[in-house]
C-alpha cells in the first residue's frame, strides 16, 4: 500500500525532528552518560534528542494519516534569502580588517539588492546615512572601539 | 505599611535623573518600533542589550523594560490609524479603532486606546507589586526538585497557549533545550562544541534572537513586499463624549483584569489577552451589531488587557526567574549579562532594583502618555519611510551590534545561520518563541533536574511524592490533556485565526 503524504510541510517538520533529535543523541552518547543519580554530560541531551525524534516521527506519522489536512510545501524566495544572507556574510569578513565605513556600504547595498523596489542611488544614500548615525553612536556617543577605516597593513 | 514602603525604594532608585532618561529613551525607542511594522521587541531588545553593557544594571533594565511596554502603545497608534497593526497585541484594535477612524472619530479612539492603557499600565504595576512578595516568600522554600518542575509547567505551558501545532511547538522547545546545552558542562567537559573554540562558551543569545526574530523577519518582509497604504485618517477631536466614557470605563476594567490574568500564565501573553477581551466585550455587550464598525469598547478593551498583560508578565520572571513569553526570555538574558540572577533572591539582596524597575514602569506609562497622545503626528510621519531603506538599516544594528557583545566576528556569522534557519521554521509553520524559552531556560532545567535526581538518588518518584511538585506536573498533564478536548482545542483555533 503506497502511503500517501497529505500535509507534506508537516512531514518535512517531522523529518527534521527526527534528523536533529537523532544527531544530538547520537552526539551525546559519545559522552561520559552517568546514572539518573549522577548525570553525565551526554545524560540529559541524550534523552532530549531522543525526544525530538520520537516527537518528529508523531508529526510523520500524523502528517500521512488519512484525516490530515492537504498542504504542499511553500515556496522559498530564494533571491531574499540569498542577498540578505550574503550581505551578513559579506559584512562579517569585512569588519575587522576593512572597518566599519567600507562594511557598512557593502553590507547596505547587498542587501538592498534583495528589495524588489531596489534603486542603487536609494541604497548608496541610505549607506551614507547609516554611516554617519553609526559614526556618531557607537564610535563617538558609545565610545566603542571600532576600527572605522580600513587597516593599511592588512591590504 | 509594607508595600509603600517597597514603592517609596523604588521611587528613590527609579527618579534618579539616570534612570528618569533610560527610561524615557526605551518609552521613546519602544515606542518608535511599535509604529514600524517589521521590527518587533524581542530584535529590538536584541539590538541594544550590547548597548547596555557600560550602563548600570538598574538603568539597563529600565531602559529594555520600556521598550517592551512602549511597542504595546506604539502598535496601536498605526492600528487606528491605517489598519496595520505594529505589534501582533494590537490587531484587534485595528478592528474597530479603524472603523472609528473612518467616521472621522480617529482622535477619540487614540485617546481611549491612550488612556485605557495608562489605566491598565497603572494597575497591573500595583497588582505586580503587590504579588512579588508573597509570591517570592513561596519561591524560597523551591528546591531544584520544585524548580524542574515549574520549568517543565512553564515550557509546556508556553507551548500550549502558543499558536499552531502542540507537537511541533514541544519539539521547538526541545530543540531550544539543545541549542542552550552547547558549550561547556558544568563539570568542564565540552559538549556540542565540535571543537570550536567560539562555541566553548555557549552560542550567544543575543545572536540566536537576532537572527531567528529580526534577520528571518526581514527575509519574510522582502519576499511579501508590502507596499503600505498611505491613507492616514486624519486626527480630529481628542476628546471623548460623555456616552463615550459611560461606555469605555467598565470596558477598560473588564480588559485589565482579562489582560493581568493572561500576562501570567506562560506563554499567552498580550497578543492572547486583547483577542480574549475582544471577544468577551463583544459577547456580554448590548449592542454587538456595532463591533466591527467602530464601536469603543472594542478599543478600550483590547488596549487594557495588552497593557495589563505586558506588566504582569513580569512577575513569573522577578520572583521565579522564569520567563513567560519570549521578550521575557530576553529580559532573562539581559539580567544574567548584568549578573543578576533571576529569581526569588533578586528582591532581598538588590531592592533599589527590583523595586526601581517596577515603579520605573508605572512612570514610563506616564511619559508613554505624553510621548503618544501630542506627537502622534510626529510618528504618523515615520510611516513614510519605506522597508527597502529601512531593513539594511535593522541589519546594520544588528551586525554591529552583535560584533560589539564579544568583540567577535563569529557572532554574525551565528546571526546568519540562524536567520536562515528562523526562516525555513516559518516556512514549516514553527513557531520560534518557544525554541527562545527553551534556549535560555536549557541550562538552568539541566542543572534543577540533576541536582533533583542527585538528592533522591536517581528516584524520578521524587517528582510525584512532594506536594509542590506533584501540583506542578498534574497542571502540567492537565494543560496536555485539555488540548486533546475538542471543545478547548476548537476555542484555540478560533483565537489564533486573527494572528
Amino acid at each position: 500500500m503506497a502511503m500517501k503524504i497529505r500535509n507534506q510541510t508537516d512531514f518535512a517538520t517531522g523529518v527534521l525532528y527526527v534528523v536533529l533529535g537523532g544527531f544530538a543523541a547520537f552526539i551525546a552518547s559519545g559522552y561520559t552518560m552517568g546514572t539518573a543519580a549522577d548525570m553525565g554530560t551526554g545524560f540529559f541531551p541524550f534523552w532530549l534528542g531522543v525526544i525530538l525524534a520520537a516527537i518528529g516521527l508523531a508529526i510523520c506519522g500524523s502528517s500521512v494519516a488519512s484525516g490530515a489536512p492537504m498542504e504542499t510545501l511553500s515556496s522559498w524566495d530564494w533571491k531574499a534569502l540569498g542577498w540578505i544572507c550574503v550581505s551578513i556574510l559579506a559584512f562579517a569578513l569585512l569588519f575587522e580588517a576593512a572597518g566599519m565605513v567600507l562594511s557598512i556600504f557593502v553590507l547596505v547595498f547587498v542587501s538592498s539588492v534583495a528589495s524588489r523596489k531596489f534603486r542603487w542611488q536609494g541604497a548608496i544614500a541610505n549607506a551614507f546615512v547609516l554611516n554617519v548615525i553609526c559614526y556618531g553612536a557607537f564610535v563617538r556617543l558609545l565610545n566603542i572601539p571600532l576600527r572605522v577605516w580600513p587597516d593599511p597593513w592588512f591590504w | 505599611m509594607e508595600l509603600l514602603h517597597n514603592l517609596e525604594t523604588g521611587f528613590v532608585a527609579a527618579l534618579t535623573l539616570q534612570n528618569l532618561l533610560y527610561c524615557f529613551v526605551g518609552c521613546f525607542l519602544g515606542t518608535l518600533i511599535g509604529v514600524l511594522p517589521g521590527l518587533g521587541p524581542v530584535a529590538t531588545i536584541a539590538m541594544l542589550l550590547p548597548v547596555t553593557y557600560t550602563l548600570p544594571p538598574t538603568a539597563a533594565l529600565i531602559m529594555l523594560a520600556g521598550i517592551y511596554y512602549g511597542a504595546q502603545y506604539g502598535g496601536s497608534t498605526t492600528a487606528i490609524l491605517i489598519n496595520l497593526p505594529g505589534e501582533s497585541s494590537s490587531v484587534v484594535t485595528a478592528i474597530d479603532g479603524y472603523q472609528m477612524a473612518r467616521n472621522g472619530r480617529a482622535g477619540v479612539a487614540l485617546f481611549t486606546a491612550g488612556a485605557g492603557s495608562f489605566v491598565a499600565g497603572c494597575i497591573g504595576v500595583l497588582i505586580l507589586a503587590g504579588f512579588a512578595v508573597p509570591l517570592v516568600d513561596v519561591a524560597f522554600e523551591f528546591g531544584p526538585t520544585e524548580y524542574a518542575a515549574l520549568m517543565t509547567l512553564g515550557l509546556v505551558g508556553a507551548t500550549i497557549l502558543s499558536s499552531g501545532s502542540l507537537l511541533k511547538a514541544i519539539g521547538m522547545v526541545i530543540i531550544g533545550l539543545l541549542l542552550g546545552l552547547v558549550g561547556t558542562d558544568t563539570n568542564g567537559a565540552p559538549r556540542y562544541s565540535f571543537g570550536i573554540d567560539e562555541l566553548s562558551d555557549g552560542i550567544g543569545f543575543v545572536a540566536i534572537a537576532m537572527g531567528v526574530f529580526g534577520v528571518a523577519e526581514i527575509i519574510r518582509n522582502v519576499e511579501k513586499d508590502e507596499s503600505r497604504s498611505s491613507s492616514v485618517s486624519k486626527i480630529t477631536s481628542m476628546w471623548p463624549t460623555r456616552a463615550d466614557i459611560g461606555r469605555m470605563v467598565p470596558a477598560v476594567l473588564r480588559g485589565t483584569a482579562i489582560g493581568a490574568f493572561f500576562g501570567i500564565l506562560p506563554g499567552a501573553g498580550a497578543a492572547v489577552a486583547s483577542f480574549s477581551s475582544y471577544a468577551m466585550e463583544k459577547k456580554i455587550s448590548s449592542r454587538p451589531e456595532e463591533f466591527g464598525h467602530g464601536a469603543i469598547e472594542g478599543v478600550a478593551g483590547p488596549e487594557a488587557a495588552n497593557n495589563a498583560a505586558a506588566q504582569t508578565a513580569f512577575i513569573p520572571l522577578l520572583t521565579l526567574g522564569l520567563p513567560a513569553s519570549a521578550t521575557m526570555a530576553m529580559m532573562l538574558g539581559a539580567m544574567t549579562i548584568h549578573d543578576i540572577q533571576p529569581g526569588p533572591q533578586v528582591m532581598a539582596s538588590d531592592p533599589a532594583l527590583f523595586w526601581g524597575l517596577i515603579v520605573s514602569m508605572w512612570i514610563g506609562n506616564l511619559i508613554l502618555i505624553v510621548l503618544n497622545l501630542p506627537m502622534i503626528g510626529m510618528w504618523v510621519k515615520l510611516l513614510a519611510v519605506p522597508y527597502r531603506a529601512l531593513y539594511p538599516a535593522i541589519l546594520v544594528f544588528c551586525s554591529i551590534g552583535v560584533y560589539t557583545v564579544s568583540n567577535s566576528d563569529f557572532d554574525i556569522y551565528l546571526v546568519c545561520l540562524f536567520g536562515a534557519v528562523g526562516y525555513l521554521f516559518s516556512k514549516l509553520n514553527c513557531e520560534p518563541a518557544p525554541l527562545l524559552l527553551g534556549f535560555v531556560l536549557g541550562p538552568l532545567m539541566e542543572e534543577n533536574f540533576r541536582r533533583a535526581l542527585l538528592l533522591s538518588d536517581g528516584d524520578f518518584s521524587v517528582f510525584l511524592t512532594r506536594p509542590i511538585p506533584l501540583v506542578l506536573l498534574v497542571i502540567t498533564g492537565a494543560l496536555l490533556a485539555s488540548i486533546l478536548l475538542p471543545a478547548f482545542r476548537r476555542t484555540r483555533e478560533k483565537a489564533f485565526v486573527e494572528n
